[in-house]
């Protein structure tokens, strides 16, 4: 194991040093600022794998590779959940959308937020207390496994490849803008990364990895927002003045503008976030690595307030951008445009050089380049846990499959979506992924969070109608997204989209309902009754926690 | 066709429990009332957007460039923090006491 690390941080510097040699020549007037970024990301990948190396030996059974053994602390998980959360693309992309629109970042960001306290209040301690590794388990509690873990399998795998694409895809781009690497080679080793640190870190790794990566975003991202406002007295009011002064939507960026201009698209989009965040695979079984329910609760007060505190950060982020990046000939195309070299979401890392020069644009690339790494080691093993412990273990062997064989699956599994992950970051190269985020968290909200809530508050529920609304909400959410204006009309341009708002959330979240409800209503069958049984048992066990002490205990 | 084994007869022990229905009452109407606040001042704001920017888009003081939009955001993310710790504080002290006697006297 330790052989083929080294081997591996060796294969990788090479690789480095290949890619830059061949594209030195062309690129020498950032020559210095990669090597900087360079250095500081090696750092990061060297502490990485050491941290793999270490949760290695501690990763000896399906618990220790799904949950980290249940024994991350709830101020440990909500470092985890905050970084998970906190992917590149609300770093870079929230901050560009407040640098090119201003207040509208803000409701993004709002709506990203306000997912959380109703994770919490309804979901995050009955998910503890009935649940070991995956959601999975928790919808079919008292239904029947077979099905209803299969469709959660699929509705994880959904989320979680749609999720990869827009990961695998960011991260090529930024690293071929920010280190001058080749898209493709940039996008093989984000995968190799991700595949030795979920398959032989497991979950210890994954946790880790991503602790550590949103303790250096956290830290990034206020020294740059202190930046801004020590250059302004630390005075919003003249931070603004300048904002205003300079943007050239003048006074448009302070309050809100076109980006939510249709009510119905507004309200769909605020529903597909805050349902969406309670149906990410990858953020839910976060709550199986603390010890019991309590921990899961503080966990999300804590990744709330780090949340909460992170995208007031890009907000000043954004407006520093607009007023220390775009009056800058070196970052813009043209002056009086606000254009960026780059593409705007380099807003972020042009505002770091702005501020800290070579070093800090180096740390402030690497940071983003390790956020990327850690949401990807995550989907991956949220993805990893769906294939083996609810496909393999459950639904092929019926919960006979050895220890030893659902571990090797869940690492052949993780190699898998390595590989798939790479094959589609390099096939979607020239495609705009944007939508994919949306689309993650569309059939998150659509399929996987109805037929969760439908299980655990609704006693009426059956596996028929579990599955039928599971399927027919992320169908529906699917196909709306493909008939919607991201991806008909500007994706494939087949002309004026077929469905006209581009959130699907709000017509295919009823369609899970409603399937779910009537499918189990006229359910007649033994299995209805056996279902609806289980629900006493289920009840007391998510409001007790009784019987999930023996989960808890390591 | 898998299912979790249940032990009937303490869960009934469970239920009979009237703190049990204590717990799950109290607990319930307590996190339903914070989600419903959540999302009232969530969809509050996305209507204010949605039909009355100007509101949002109003000087914050005489002679301003900050928008009331920029506290009333501020806040709410905020209060987003404050519900989810009104939430824990709670649910870690009185439900969790509530939660212990009932597993208590459950294995007696």
């Amino acid at each position: 194991m330790s052989r083929f690390l080294c081997i591996l941080a060796a294969l990788l510097l090479a690789s480095y040093g290949t890619a830059f040699a061949v594209d030195a020549p062309v690129q020498i007037q950032d020559q210095g600022t990669n090597s900087e970024a360079l250095i500081m990301f090696v750092l990061f990948v060297g502490i990485t794998l050491g941290i793999t190396k270490w949760a290695a030996g501690r990763t000896k059974t399906t618990k220790d590779f799904y949950t980290a053994g249940g024994g991350i602390t709830a101020f440990q998980n909500s470092l985890a959940i905050a970084g998970d959360y906190m992917s590149a693309a609300s770093f870079l992309g929230i901050s560009s959308l407040v640098y090119v629109s201003g207040y509208d970042g803000l409701i993004y960001s709002v709506g990203f937020l306000v997912g959380w306290p109703v994770i919490l209040f309804l979901i995050a301690e009955r998910l503890r207390n009935l649940g070991r590794f995956t959601f999975a388990e928790v919808a079919a509690y008292r239904l029947s496994h077979g099905p209803v873990r299969t469709f959660a399998a699929i509705g994880s795998l959904t989320v979680v490849i749609f999720y990869l694409i827009a990961q695998m895809v960011g991260a090529g781009q930024l690293i071929k803008l920010m280190f001058d690497m080749d898209y493709a080679y940039a996008v093989i080793m984000v995968g190799v990364l991700m595949i030795v640190y979920v398959t032989f870190g497991g979950m210890v790794a994954t946790t880790w990895v991503q602790i550590v990566k949103a303790c250096l975003l956290l830290t990034g991202a206020t020294i740059i927002a202190i930046g801004v406002m020590s250059e302004y007295n630390f005075s919003f009011e003249a931070l603004f003045a300048k904002a205003v002064e300079v943007h050239p939507k003048h006074l448009a960026i302070m309050g809100p503008g076109t980006l939510v201009s249709n009510p119905i698209e507004a309200i769909s989009l605020g529903i597909g976030l805050i349902f969406g965040t309670a149906g990410l695979p990858h953020i839910l079984m976060r709550f199986f690595t603390v010890p019991d329910a309590k921990a899961a609760r503080k966990s999300v007060f804590y990744a709330t307030g780090f949340i909460g505190y992170f995208y007031i950060l890009t907000f000043i982020i954004g407006f520093g951008a607009i007023t220390l990046v775009s009056t800058n000939p070196d970052y813009v195309l043209k002056l009086g445009d606000i254009a960026l070299k780059g593409g705007n979401n380099m807003a972020a890392i042009h505002l770091s050089h702005a501020i800290g020069g070579d070093l800090f644009k180096g740390f402030i690339s690497a940071v983003a380049f390790a956020t990327i790494l850690a949401v990807v080691s995550g989907l991956a093993l949220a993805g990893a846990s769906a294939i083996a412990h609810d496909l393999y273990a459950n639904v092929f062997k019926k919960d006979m499959a050895s220890e030893a064989d659902e571990m090797r699956v869940s690492k052949y599994a993780s190699l898998g979506l390595g590989i798939t992950a790479v094959v589609l970051g390099i096939a979607f190269e020239k495609q705009n992924v944007a939508y994919m985020v949306g689309l993650a968290f569309a059939v998150a909200a659509s399929g996987n969070f109805p037929v969760l809530l439908m299980s655990l508050f609704w006693k009426g529920l059956t596996t028929r109608g579990a599955v039928w609304g599971g399927y027919v909400g992320l169908g529906v959410a699917v196909l709306l997204t493909i008939l919607g204006p991201t991806v008909w009309k500007d994706t494939l341009h087949m002309g004026d989209p077929l469905f006209p708002f581009k959130n699907p959330a709000l017509f295919s979240m009823p369609f899970a309902f409603i399937f779910g409800w009537l499918m189990s209503v006229t359910d007649k069958s033994e299995c209805a009754e056996l279902d609806k049984a289980g629900f006493e048992s289920q009840k007391v066990r998510s409001e007790t926690g009784l019987g999930a002490e023996a989960a808890a205990v390591h | 066709m898998t299912r979790v084994p249940v032990d009937h007869e303490r869960n009934q022990h469970i239920i009979n429990n009237p703190k049990y229905a204590e717990l799950t009452s109290k607990r319930n109407a307590f996190s339903i009332t914070l989600s419903v606040i959540t999302l009232v001042i969530y969809f509050g704001f996305i209507f204010v957007i949605a039909y009355h920017k100007e509101i949002l888009s109003a000087q914050l003081f005489e002679g301003s460039v900050t928008t009331v939009g920029l506290p009333v955001g501020v806040l709410i993310i905020l209060s987003a923090i404050l519900l989810t710790g009104i939430y824990v504080r709670r649910a870690n002290s009185e439900f969790d006491d509530l939660n212990r006697e009932i597993i208590k006297e459950a294995h007696e």
